[in-house]
């Protein structure tokens, strides 16, 4: 599945024209992205939420050589499905 | 950002009542979920994947009374987080 089904889930159940179900994805996806780009979560019920992780500087390893490296600190998203989200899929 | 937060924007944006803007954001989560539950996944260029992953049997402990328990397999949504997100994520300007 691909945002246009999606697009056209929403045109469908919500009775809108496309151009606007499209910009409601966008919209949706935009917000998402840029309140954890301020280090916000979000936090949508039933289906799970999205933070911002701070990693710390940690040595890795390259799977494929085996060699080490360095991975720097970083901040990561991360994603918990809710409850209703996590049960779904184990129906 | 709660999701009555994020459909007041998205009503100011398109223009549309609030509750409309919940119905849109209902769809949106619940298309997603549908997918997942019949064990497809869903790629949004720019924002990331959505997939299932299977997490094998394995013999766990309640870390109260440190009895052993069975865990049953499962499997759990899991989010991958694409490549002009988590540059957004990382306070680095998306290159190329």
């Amino acid at each position: 599945m691909t945002k246009v089904d999606i697009v056209n889930k929403i045109s469908e159940q919500a009775g809108l024209q496309k151009p606007e179900s499209e910009l409601g994805v966008e919209t949706i996806i935009s917000l998402i992205k840029e309140t954890l780009g301020k280090g916000e979560g979000v936090i949508l019920r039933r289906f799970g939420s999205f933070q911002v992780r701070q990693k710390r500087e940690r040595i890795g390893r390259n799977p494929k050589t085996g060699e080490e490296a360095s991975i720097t600190a970083r901040k990561v998203v991360r994603f918990k499905a809710g409850k209703y989200f996590k049960a779904a899929v184990n129906t | 950002m709660t999701k009555s937060d994020m459909a007041e924007k998205l009503a100011e944006k398109l223009k549309i009542t609030k509750q409309q803007a919940e119905v849109i954001i209902n769809i949106f989560t619940n298309s997603i979920i549908e997918a997942l539950s019949k064990g497809d996944k869903v790629e949004i260029r720019g924002f990331g994947s959505f997939r299932v992953r299977h997490r094998s049997a394995k013999e766990g402990r309640n870390p109260k009374t440190g009895e052993k328990v069975f865990v049953q397999p499962k499997k759990v949504p899991f989010f991958k987080t694409g490549k002009e997100f988590r540059l957004i994520v990382d306070g680095k300007e998306v290159a190329e």
